[in-house]
């Protein structure tokens, strides 16, 4: 999932961690669950273990030798480092950065904080990859750690800017005033006060961050950097799925698990809500004065200018060098179809497969369907190359009608990317009132058709966000459908793929800028997203 | 519980509806796939240019050598592959080795060079390519130039040169090094090459890098050159080929091959295409399109611009003995892959 906009909706799933749903227990004594309903969240749980059961059966299978001497060695260590590195780095850049925006444009009294704040969100409407082409075009000699880690800070820096900007704004003001009033600095307010309060935010969307870092292929292949994901790649190309690959696969598979158990194990127990009767003031934004205001307009500016200037002056350049020509590719418009095909069918599916799971988690949440949950989140934060590698080695041995079929890549997508539809359409359905379901019940509808008839419609706002979501990560998606693609299929993403790897920037240029169009929409309903759960 | 049937049944017609609607991407029944390793704009002209002659649809999927070639071992007998086309001989090679190639009509056989075909008739050379050192003309002079593909370990070349190698044709040097000097010498080669040498993705890229002074120098094929020179010539202003000659493991010549699948069920078309692609026609979109790789037909000629194959002093090698498996496990013990 090499894709910017594929992660957004995981920044939304940031922003839920900020303020979890507590349902209540909505099941009515003595009523049994539906099986349709149980049974098809648990088969797409199962579904959702393939990737993972994959890597252990294959390290079973490949003999323990064989794994020592293909994992054991000075590339994987070299790969490890790389990819150590680059977490390392980039983090504390992006969270800088992104905490940085977030205070400028929430609590300050920065000029045109409105227009600062979409400029914030903006560079998710280009995906990595794109950001790379744009460098690497403008700067051929554009390469390595120090260029990975600039790439990477202003591709993803976003996903730190969008939670903390929506925790600052629902922050009680309260307790910075009382700090204030018992002597603190204004500095030393920020540093023990709001900070700590923008800790969930932070953990959330560095996991994020560090989740897309170990996950991105065409971002770091095209500068010459080497990460897991590269080199599983290249061992793909020289291999197919040959074992070397497939231990690539379980390492990078690994970090991806101890992230995400870190990040649990350190998101603590403490307390950010409010204590108190009423409702939070709005924050006085901090008069920022001509020597604070200059630099941080200045910041404002050099963001902006390097995370949209650039891709905007290359991607306008080459259009304009490729003329009117370079649109009449016959392949493009077809990539178009297919991306918009993949993308519209993938997106209905997923938040179809989504529902028993979100049904569940609002009206009856119980262990083993929080256990299920996990499932499906722990396959989403393998990168999309390791489900890709998954798929294809079961396919084509023990389910061959299905190999190389739009089902197995619309399977793919739909394991990559089935939390993104459950954050939203879970909040459609709590929207829900549980009775109006019961009424209809009582009515006579059997529990399918009151889900179908009440719930869902009314939670069709929620899963038509999840699905823009879902639809938006598909049409960005590179290594996954690399890999599983039909015969003869190309997207918008593998057909710029193809188009850089032979450096044919011009004919690259219309796949960039359909891409970004695409994901306009969706970086749109993310800042609108975040305004209405800030409830302004 | 009319409702989740009703729901399902929704969702079953909207799936037929999406498979109906993506059918277009199924190879038709009278069509053939082609799994193709070799460039896309070279094979699209193949294409184009067949189906307008014989009306056969042809349905292609992109990949690299070791990829396909691995690729259609492990489908084996139900691989929906017709033909395989490659950029080098030894993923050929390994499916041939597999028993999955057809034996090709002595048509297409007669049509080219036995000097570019193996013996036993199961694949066929469909072009040919040289292995240059590409190099920065404003860092180099003709002096300083290497003298052998071997002389690129030594330590005054470090961080000095680059190659693409994950990629499928310098795996093929690497192959014919392999065959030419053994295991060990292989080895150690490929060890001092990864101190030496920097890695890039596509031996385009390494061009453009010498071009921009990023290195010195490159190990690539000869038509990234002309390709470049016959555009814009950005990416090569700076730069000229030095051939190796000498029989040396640099101035291996690669057979891009070409196969019909023995478990193929459109034979007929299959067949036609492959001589289709190595007569006449297929031929002539060597010399006259850009692709600037090597014709391989029997009288026919390349683009005049290159320098011609009988100049180029190629070793001797026998393409069917190259061995890709072998090859890559050697470039993954020296932490090349």
């Amino acid at each position: 999932m090499p894709s910017t906009s594929s992660s957004t909706s995981a920044a939304a799933a940031a922003a839920d961690t900020l303020h979890p749903t507590t349902s209540p227990e909505l099941r009515l004594p003595g009523r049994r669950l539906p099986l349709w309903l149980s049974g098809s969240s648990l088969l797409v749980s199962l579904l959702a273990l393939l990737p993972l059961a994959f890597i252990i059966a294959i390290s079973i299978q490949t003999g323990w030798e064989t794994v020592v001497r293909l994992v054991f060695r000075p590339r994987v260590g070299e790969l490890l480092f790389n990819t150590s590195l680059l977490v390392v780095l980039t983090l504390p850049l992006c969270v800088a950065l992104g905490i940085a925006m977030a205070w400028l444009t929430e609590r300050s009294n920065l000029p045109a904080r409105r227009i600062w704040s979409a400029l914030a969100i903006a560079p998710l409407a280009v995906p990595a990859f794109v950001h790379s082409y744009a460098w690497i075009s403008l700067l051929p000699a554009f390469n390595g750690l120090a260029a990975a880690v600039l790439l990477s800070v202003i591709a993803y820096f976003p996903f730190i800017y969008l939670p903390a900007a929506a925790a600052l704004r629902r922050m009680d003001p309260a307790l910075e005033d009382s700090a204030a009033a018992l002597g603190l600095a204004p500095w030393a307010v920020f540093r023990r006060v709001t900070l700590p309060q923008l800790r969930l935010a932070i953990w959330g969307g560095g996991l994020l961050v560090s989740l897309h870092l170990l996950a991105e292929y065409g971002l770091y292949a095209m500068i010459r950097f080497d990460t897991f994901t590269t080199a599983i790649f290249d061992q793909f190309q020289s291999s197919f799925n040959g074992p070397a690959a497939n231990m690539l696969a379980g390492v990078l598979a690994l970090c991806c698990l101890l992230l995400l158990s870190a990040e649990a194990a350190s998101r603590g127990t403490a307390r950010y809500a409010r204590v108190g009767a009423g409702s939070a003031r709005q924050a006085v934004p901090a008069r920022l004065g001509w020597r604070w205001g200059l630099p941080s307009l200045l910041l404002c500016l050099a963001t902006a200018a390097l995370t949209l200037g650039v891709p905007l002056l290359t991607l306008g350049h080459w259009l304009w060098e490729g003329g009117g020509e370079a649109w009449h590719n016959a392949a493009l418009w077809p990539a178009l179809r297919q991306t918009l095909l993949f993308g519209a069918a993938g997106a209905v599916l997923t938040v179809l497969a989504a529902v028993p799971l979100a049904w569940l988690s609002v009206r009856a949440p119980s262990r083993l369907q929080r256990l299920q949950e996990g499932c499906n989140y722990i396959t989403s934060a393998l990168p999309g190359i390791v489900t890709a590698l998954a798929l294809v080695t079961i396919t084509i041995n023990f389910a061959r009608p299905l190999y190389q079929t739009v089902l197995t890549i619309l399977l793919a997508y739909l394991l990559m990317f089935l939390p993104r539809a459950l954050i939203s359409l879970r909040a459609g359905i709590a929207q829900a009132p549980a009775e109006l379901e019961n009424a209809a019940r009582s009515l006579g509808c059997t529990p399918g058709r009151a889900l179908w008839r009440v719930t869902l419609r009314l939670a069709a706002p929620g899963a038509a966000a999840g699905m823009a979501m879902v639809f938006l990560a598909i049409s960005n998606e590179l290594t996954a459908t690399l890999l599983l693609a039909p015969n003869g299929t190309r997207t918008l993403a593998t057909g710029f793929w193809a188009m850089t790897s032979e450096i044919d920037y011009i004919a690259a240029a219309p796949y960039a800028l359909l891409m970004v169009v695409l994901s306009l929409p969706l970086t749109w309903l993310l800042h609108y997203h975040s305004k209405r759960t800030a409830g302004r | 519980m009319s409702s989740p049937s009703t729901r399902f049944a929704k969702i079953s017609l909207l799936l037929a509806t999406l498979f109906a609607g993506s059918a277009h991407a199924a190879p038709s029944a009278e069509g053939i796939v082609v799994y193709n390793a070799q460039h896309e704009s070279l094979t699209k002209s193949w294409v184009e240019g067949f189906t307008k002659e014989t009306g056969i649809k042809v349905t292609v999927r992109n990949g690299s050598d070791s990829e396909m070639g691995n690729q259609i071992v492990q489908e084996g007998a139900s691989s929906p592959a017709d033909v395989f086309l490659t950029e080098n001989s030894p993923a050929m090679v390994l499916v041939d080795n597999a028993k999955l190639l057809a034996p090709l009509s002595p048509a297409t056989l007669a049509q080219v060079d036995p000097a570019y075909r193996p013996a036993q008739g199961k694949w066929v050379g469909i072009a040919a390519r040289s292995t240059v050192f590409v190099y920065n003309k404003n860092r180099l002079t003709p002096q300083e130039l290497p003298k052998s593909l071997l002389d690129l370990a030594k330590p005054e070349w470090k961080g000095r040169w680059g190659a693409a190698p994950a990629g499928a044709d310098f795996q093929a040097i690497v192959s014919a090094l392999l065959e030419q000097k053994g295991e060990a010498a292989t080895l150690a080669w490929l060890k001092a090459m990864k101190t030496n040498a920097l890695p890039y993705k596509g031996n385009s890229v390494v061009m453009k890098a010498v071009n921009a002074s990023q290195i010195d120098g490159g190990v690539i094929y000869h038509y990234y050159y002309f390709g470049d020179q016959s555009k814009t010539g950005e990416n090569s202003k700076n730069t000229a080929l030095h051939y190796f000659k000498h029989q040396d493991p640099g101035a291996f010549v690669s057979l891009s091959g070409g196969g019909v699948l023995a478990s193929s069920k459109h034979k007929e078309e299959a067949q036609a295409f492959l001589k289709w692609v190595t007569g006449k026609g297929g031929q002539d979109i060597l010399r006259t399109e850009n692709s600037f790789e090597y014709a391989v037909g029997l009288g026919a000629q390349s683009n005049p611009k290159l320098v011609p194959l009988k100049n180029l002093d190629a070793p001797k090698i026998d393409a069917s003995r190259l061995n890709s498996r072998k090859t890559v496990e050697l470039m993954t013990q020296a932490g090349l892959l």
